[in-house]
């Protein structure tokens, strides 16, 4: 029985029931779906006194970010109960036979799990790769969100299916930037 | 101190978890959570990020449609408010949206992951993403401290 939910779910699958977050966060909570605000509000929360805070962390985020930190916390524990009933998914396995030659000639030989163990392991965290993979990529992620006003949740998802322009112009920001770093980063980082 | 009327309402927060975790499975059996499917999308090598993304756009589009034109409430009764991306003010058109969007599609494609998928990671038992959460706040912090001198 279990066997029919392992990983990967096909995409016609996921990508519904993904969708549905959208009507079901609005319905229950009138929230719109967005997960990058659950950084600011961590950062509001931070109890350092509020002079040492800029003006844009000083908000009331209990009662306006409250229900975005218990929301992440639940993807957090929905994520630990998958994999504690089905097992750790080895996407390094599933994904396509081109990316996994393109990423072996760029040096990855690991392809079990979720991440490749050769960037994402303590003892490579500050290694060159392995500390611009993880520590300038999570900045970035953080930076780049709240300038953009939004991630994939709140611009790629809520924000084009409520068809706004502005979202549209900040996914393909996010493509821009991706292609950039995929193709001119990555194979000078990892080469 | 003042007294407020307001309590934390702990039912609602449950609910949130719940929903939360619907999509921690969701992310995870699907795998978009993973460097290597990211890595596979930006080389546009297989379909399944872009059929997961467009068809959660599918149904987020209508969802929304219908939830306009019913009218239909929250659960606690009041009506449903989307409210609009506002244009910034820079003389530069759409300033923050393809400049704060690059930048963090750069940390998209580095990480291998997005908001929602690193509290995802960290709850699959992939430790070292907490110093990228920690490196994403301290990118959100940064902003913070910034955002006057940023276009808008």
């Amino acid at each position: 029985m279990l066997e029919a939910l392992s990983a990967p779910w096909p995409w016609y699958v996921a990508g519904p029931l993904l969708g549905l977050i959208v009507p079901l966060l609005l319905l229950v909570g009138g929230k719109a779906f967005g997960i990058s605000s659950s950084l600011r509000h961590m950062c509001a929360a931070t109890p350092t006194p509020d002079s040492w805070k800029p003006a844009f962390l000083r908000y009331d985020w209990k009662g306006s970010g409250l229900w975005n930190l218990a929301f992440v916390v639940g993807i957090a524990l929905g994520a630990l109960l998958a994999v504690s009933l089905l097992g750790v998914p080895d996407a390094g396995q599933s994904i396509s036979a081109a990316t996994r030659a393109d990423l072996a000639a760029l040096g990855i030989q690991d392809f079990s799990g979720l991440v490749p163990a050769e960037l994402f392991s303590w003892d490579r965290l500050l290694s060159p790769a392995g500390f611009v993979v993880v520590v300038v990529g999570g900045f970035l992620v953080g930076f780049g969100a709240r300038w953009a006003g939004g991630c994939t949740s709140g611009h790629a998802i809520s924000g084009i299916a409520n068809l706004q322009l502005p979202s549209l112009i900040a996914v393909l920001g996010f493509f821009a930037g991706g292609l950039l770093v995929t193709f001119g980063l990555l194979p000078i980082l990892l080469g | 101190m003042t007294t407020t009327e307001k309590t934390t309402n702990w039912t609602a927060l449950l609910a949130f978890v719940l929903m939360g975790a619907y999509l921690g499975v969701i992310f995870v059996q699907s795998e978009v959570v993973s460097w290597f499917r990211i890595q596979e999308m930006f080389r546009f090598q297989s379909f399944h990020m872009y059929g997961i993304i467009g068809s959660a756009v599918a149904v987020a589009t209508l969802s929304i449609q219908i939830l306009k034109r019913t009218g239909l409430e929250t659960l606690a009764g009041d009506p449903i408010e989307l409210s609009p991306k506002a244009w910034g003010d820079s003389r530069i058109p759409a300033a923050r949206y393809w400049m704060g969007g690059t930048l963090f599609g750069m940390g998209w494609a580095l990480l291998g992951a997005c908001p929602g998928p690193i509290f995802a990671l960290i709850g699959a038992g992939v430790g070292v993403l907490v110093v990228g959460l920690l490196a994403a706040l301290l990118g959100t912090w940064t902003y913070s401290v910034l955002r006057s001198r940023l276009p808008h």
